[in-house]
């Protein structure tokens, strides 16, 4: 039987894993994203999302030099993004050993690469990052561009395009939500994983392991934490302790 | 006896994630796309991701895939992973009807509507090995892998099947006869469990 998956998230500005908050980057955990991943590969984690916040399109190259480093040391799937705005940088990502891309601006300003890049690599390589954020006018939309820019549309219909666009899978996050500890969007998540017949990966606000199982019952396939996995040693292994008890089917280590 | 392992590059799919993995487990792999240098190694590797035409076109144009039945039926020892594995069946129906290395009586096809599964199927799966196998060593259990795959393996021959998994119904997930063995899943991203079979492999545990 297929199992769920529990993720962790490393957030990386400069080759360092930062902590996020409503999408503002402060503090540095691990001051060499590499340290994160020897810690996660030797616990729990199934699999580990590498996503590069700068705010500069500089940083490109040497986050894609922090990522060779990681999949060195890494034996499990990584999906790795930020910056992925054309065919030949996608291309470095996975030679230098990402098994998948995540594109989140990609989807609003050239949803034609996503589709060419699902169509080269096939659409299991493509993660559509949907990032949503609650409004002054009450309605939840989807941003981009790190949360800077209002696409006016809702997650759901965000969600179906990003599929017919080649996405074989969607990782979906707060704004709102984002390091704020009261766990995942819930509503807006099941409306997402309603929308689409792809896998969801739940995202944003962990901080207790019983938001972990409220993810999957709003209909992700897949739940994922950051900043949680680096406060506690061994955290991956009891949030996943925490889902085997609970009954939830998960890859025994 | 050296643990230089060669990996076939016939410029398909991520080398780098393989070629890790057998750095981890104390192996030195070494990329080779040249027919005359397959002779070199005492282990092959052949990985791949991608599609199963475009593969075999590669394989018959470069001269690595005559090469490579060659060092098979030398005895060689030879793992295939994922599209490696179907590689080395007889055909395959992924965007017409293909021909592979031939080295299993087995097909490779979709996984049928009529199972109404999600494909590709992706993510962490269990085994259930049919028998003991060298790279099986000190393996036990129904351990988890991961795969990520649309078309299956259908060997003629089921004790071709080395381990089942389950996807709707039982598929071949690893395939094994002789000095040859396949992979449907990835080992270099199934962390513990993975690392301990391309350890065996390393180590010369093979059949």
């Amino acid at each position: 039987m297929l199992k769920k998956r529990l993720i962790a998230v490393l957030i990386v500005r400069n080759n360092q894993v930062v902590q996020s908050v409503k999408f503002k980057h402060t503090n540095a955990i691990h001051y060499d994203a590499v340290h994160a991943i020897e810690c996660f590969n030797k616990w729990a984690v199934d699999e580990i999302v590498v996503l590069n916040v700068a705010r500069e399109r500089e940083s490109r190259d040497q986050f894609a030099e922090t990522l060779e480093r990681i999949s060195r040391e890494c034996f499990v799937p990584i999906s790795a993004g930020g910056w992925v705005d054309d065919a030949e940088y996608a291309e470095r990502l996975l030679r230098t050993g990402a098994d998948k891309l995540v594109l989140n601006t990609a989807f609003a300003d050239n949803p034609a690469l996503a589709l060419e890049l699902s169509e080269r690599y096939g659409r299991q390589c493509i993660v559509a990052s949907i990032d949503v954020k609650l409004r002054e006018d009450g309605h939840t939309t989807v941003w981009v561009d790190r949360g800077l820019r209002d696409t006016g549309a809702s997650a759901q219909d965000w969600a179906k395009q990003a599929v017919v666009n080649g996405a074989g899978e969607i990782f979906f996050n707060s704004i709102d939500h984002d390091g704020n500890r009261k766990g995942y969007n819930l509503p807006v998540l099941s409306e997402v994983c309603r929308a689409v017949e792809v896998p969801v990966i739940a995202f944003g606000g962990v901080f207790q392991w019983h938001h972990l199982p409220q993810g999957l019952e709003a209909g992700a396939q897949a739940v994922a934490a950051a900043n949680q996995f680096h406060y506690t040693e061994h955290s991956a292994r009891k949030a996943k302790k925490y889902l085997i008890e609970a009954g939830v089917l998960m890859r025994a280590e | 006896m050296t643990n230089k392992i060669a990996i076939v590059d016939y410029g398909m799919g991520n080398l780098h994630s393989v070629a890790n993995a057998i750095v981890a487990v104390g192996g030195e792999p070494v990329l080779v796309d040249t027919p005359e240098a397959l002779a070199g190694y005492e282990q092959l590797i052949l990985p791949g991701v991608g599609a199963f035409g475009d593969a075999a076109r590669r394989l018959e144009s470069s001269g690595l895939g005559q090469a490579l039945t060659e060092q098979v039926n030398a005895g060689k020892p030879v793992m295939g992973i994922c599209l490696g594995m179907q590689l080395m069946c007889k055909t395959s129906e992924e965007g017409g009807v293909h021909h592979g290395l031939g080295w299993f009586d087995a097909h490779v096809r979709l996984f049928p509507a009529s199972l109404k599964v999600k494909v590709p199927h992706i993510g962490w799966n269990n085994l259930e090995f049919t028998r003991p196998h060298g790279v099986l060593t000190d393996l036990s259990g129904s351990p988890d892998v991961y795969f990520v795959h649309s078309y299956r393996v259908e060997c003629d021959d089921p004790l071709d099947v080395l381990a089942w998994s389950d996807y709707g119904q039982p598929f071949a997930a690893m395939i094994a006869h002789d000095n040859v063995c396949g992979l449907q899943f990835h080992p270099e991203k199934s962390q513990r469990v993975g690392l301990a079979m391309l350890k065996n492999f390393v180590e010369g545990r093979v059949c």
